[in-house]
């Protein structure tokens, strides 16, 4: 007797369903990104708030060549995204080698967005942009942006590392491809964050004409 | 080792061309919004389009290139409205007290 309950409890906690029908990698991955959402959405929203309580609160892009170039950069990471959900395919279809390759094209757009975004700081910090002081207007600008797309930057910045270690593991034939499909989603998600970052930060700060 | 690792839900194969025309979409989407900016409509009312192209973009990556659309349905009720909920929550505050904000600068 003793045994079949110490059975049925093993077989208990040692799983045997899934919620949801799928692996706990994937499960948490999707609660991490709730989590990290909640996290962005608080960000922005303060964001927000301190930009309309701030009667001088800047608006220190032109159109040419800060929107053209932060464009650029949208379109950057979009790229990654579609070479990410080739990658993703490639991997169900067991396709180790075209993985890969699709995995390092996402990588090379991760890093190429960094760089663009590094040089954009480095240009606004050249015209005066710190974290507490601007030359435009309301100090707060500067701990707003650096720290919503600093934030960004850094999960563009891990992801392009894990997607590294993913890429080599998967190659390897360590990694299965419930891993790289667990990777595409934080890689995604990523990119879904600077789809609200470039409207709010960006495009709703374009200097008048 | 009981593994739960092992991939349960395994999707359909989805056709490459599919994610190609999602992503000119999302491209669209992104010149539309430069396109306002451009244009310089008016403050509240480019916001207003400005938040509803991101969540249409942000719909088009989580159900497409996150696969959300292919997973079971308990998932999606158990996610989109749990953090609908948060974010929602977060904005009772915020919303409201813009008006009040709005007003005393007027």
């Amino acid at each position: 007797m003793h045994d079949v309950n110490q059975e049925a409890m093993s077989s208990v906690w040692s799983g045997g369903a899934s919620p949801f029908a799928m692996g706990s990698k994937k499960l948490g991955m999707w609660l991490f990104i709730v989590s990290d959402s909640l996290t962005f959405s608080a960000l922005l929203i303060a964001y927000s708030y301190a930009r309309l309580n701030s009667p001088n609160w800047p608006r220190p892009f032109p159109f040419s060549p800060s929107i053209v170039f932060s464009t650029i950069m949208t379109v950057v990471l979009l790229a990654s995204s579609l070479t990410m959900v080739m990658g993703v395919a490639a991997a169900a279809r067991g396709d180790r080698g075209t993985t890969v390759k699709w995995i390092l094209a996402t990588m090379f757009f991760g890093t190429t967005f960094i760089v663009l975004h590094m040089r954009e700081w480095f240009h606004l910090i050249d015209e005066g942009l710190r974290l507490t002081s601007n030359p435009w207007g309301s100090p707060l600008f500067g701990a707003v942006f650096f720290g919503v797309t600093g934030l960004h930057m850094t999960h563009v910045a891990i992801g392009v590392i894990y997607l590294g270690i993913i890429s080599l593991g998967f190659g390897r034939g360590k990694f299965s491809s419930e891993d790289v499909e667990v990777s595409g989603l934080y890689w995604h998600f990523v990119d879904l964050v600077w789809m609200f970052v470039f409207p709010l930060v960006y495009i709703m700060s374009i200097s008048p004409k | 080792m009981n593994d739960h690792g092992a991939t349960e839900g395994t999707h359909p194969a989805v056709p490459a061309k599919t994610f190609l025309w999602v992503w000119l979409a999302l491209v669209f989407f992104t010149g539309v919004e430069v396109y306002l900016g451009y244009i310089e409509l008016e403050p509240k009312l480019m916001l207003s389009i400005l938040m509803g192209l991101s969540v249409i973009k942000a719909g088009l990556i989580i159900f497409w290139f996150m696969h959300l659309k292919y997973e079971k349905p308990s998932l999606k009720f158990w996610l989109i409205p749990a953090t609908v909920f948060c974010i929602g929550m977060m904005l009772l505050v915020f919303f409201w007290d813009s008006f009040r904000l709005a007003a005393l600068r007027s």
